[in-house]
């Protein structure tokens, strides 16, 4: 949660999740928008949830690993 | 909710002192005396449930009860009597293994390793596969007096935080508290729950039946909450808390379908599977992680706080599932020879 000025950030998680919190809508590939639930959401990024595009913790028992260190934008 | 009864000397004279007034003179060499004789705080019905009726003055209080007492010294004193001892069993008891460098990855990766999921049976699993509808119900009986205020004790630290920690705890706790919307806190989906097995939803009706290791768990987080010194360590309680939910959670829910309970009774679990997986990246970095950096004295406190949390769990896990697998309740044997709660006849666990 470092301090920001956009309307949306957006947060890889070391071996988890992508979090994202602001304004901003998750539209279906080719249905409606999927509802969100909560302001800030977690989405899946090993591919494994039962509840994408939400995470749902399952990395954690797959032992899912990123090496994504985003690079700090000046 | 009116005043539990006591379950022993200490609190049958804090009773006295609550109900009708009475000088707390006595109460304080009780305490002292327990103090002195009891070896195990955490599984010790009288002091447990002394603790929570002082906490208690400072949630939502009790019917029968004078307000005011609140702030009475005499017996702020003799909850810090038995504070002091609690922290100290659970200072000795619980094991910190890890040792990170007080940045935010180093923290919170710290935190994930310690809650990390285990394979083989454990009590989520059994919940899922073999629980029958009386566990079940005793279950929600014994996480009813954490999850009817769910949130409270650690939105106590909110005031003492400051930047980032601060607005991750707020984020989190916007959350439990349903963003707004009343009937979406986590408390009432947890009493929707409870109305789904056709329990009682009223804060504390089933207290009287829950063990002192129960009590024990809620006490901890209260003490943890109440005490500006220990804001590190109720930071670790809520990262370990958020990161040992979203898959218990799916389990539980699977437990409660698998018996035939509908969507509406499933809702708490299930918004825990989402929320918490959001909630343990929050408190593990923006709170836990980012309150270490700031403050690397706390790191210590934070390792406390989550460890503690995962040491009640499995206590509590301990005493539920020991007591399953003898066919026997998890609930105080007191309560119910007086026939106030169903029991279920005499059997055998099948694990």
């Amino acid at each position: 949660m470092a301090e920001h000025t956009g309307d949306v950030e957006i947060v890889p998680c070391p071996d988890g999740p992508v979090l994202v919190r602001g304004s901003f809508a998750i539209v279906g590939a080719t249905g409606p928008s999927v509802d969100r639930g909560r302001p800030t959401v977690a989405l899946c990024r090993c591919g494994l949830s039962q509840r994408k595009p939400f995470c749902d913790g399952t990395h954690r028992i797959t032992g899912f690993r990123t090496d994504d260190e985003p690079t700090p934008l000046s | 909710m009116h005043l539990p009864p006591s379950r022993g000397a200490v609190s049958a004279a804090l009773a006295s002192c609550l109900l009708h007034g009475d000088e707390p003179d006595a109460l304080n060499d009780l305490v002292e005396a327990a103090l002195v004789l009891v070896d195990d705080l955490i599984a010790d019905d009288d002091i447990q449930i002394s603790l929570f009726m002082l906490y208690e003055l400072h949630y939502g209080g009790f019917d029968d009860v004078d307000d005011a007492l609140e702030w009475n010294p005499d017996l702020l004193r003799a909850r810090a009597r038995i504070e002091a001892r609690l922290e100290e069993q659970l200072r000795s008891a619980v094991s910190v293994t890890e040792h990170p460098l007080p940045t935010v990855d180093a923290v919170a990766g710290a935190l994930f390793r310690m809650t990390a999921p285990t394979a083989g049976p454990g009590f989520s699993r059994h919940v899922a596969k073999k629980a029958d509808e009386q566990q079940l119900r005793e279950l929600l009986l014994h996480r009813s007096i954490y999850q009817l205020k769910e949130a409270d004790p650690h939105t106590w630290a909110i005031p003492r935080l400051r930047g980032v920690p601060k607005a991750a705890l707020v984020e989190v706790q916007c959350d439990e508290y349903g963003n707004g919307r009343p009937e979406l806190m986590h408390s009432a989906l947890f009493a929707q729950t409870m109305r789904g097995l056709g329990l009682n939803d009223d804060y504390g009706h089933y207290v009287d039946q829950l063990p002192a290791v129960t009590l024990a768990s809620l006490n901890t987080m209260s003490m943890f909450g109440l005490h500006r010194r220990l804001r590190g360590a109720i930071a670790g309680h809520l990262a370990a808390i958020e990161m040992t939910s979203s898959i218990p959670n799916r389990l539980y829910g699977d437990g409660f379908r698998r018996l035939g309970h509908d969507s509406a009774t499933t809702l708490y679990f299930d918004e825990h599977v989402e929320a918490d997986a959001v909630h343990e990246q929050i408190a593990g970095r923006d709170l836990a992680g980012a309150l270490a950096a700031a403050s690397p004295e706390l790191l210590d406190d934070i390792l406390f706080g989550a460890a503690s949390c995962l040491l009640l769990d499995e206590l509590t896990a301990q005493h539920l599932l020991s007591a399953w697998r003898n066919g026997e309740s998890s609930l105080r044997q007191a309560e119910r020879s007086r026939g106030t709660t169903r029991t279920r006849a005499p059997g055998h666990y099948h694990g």
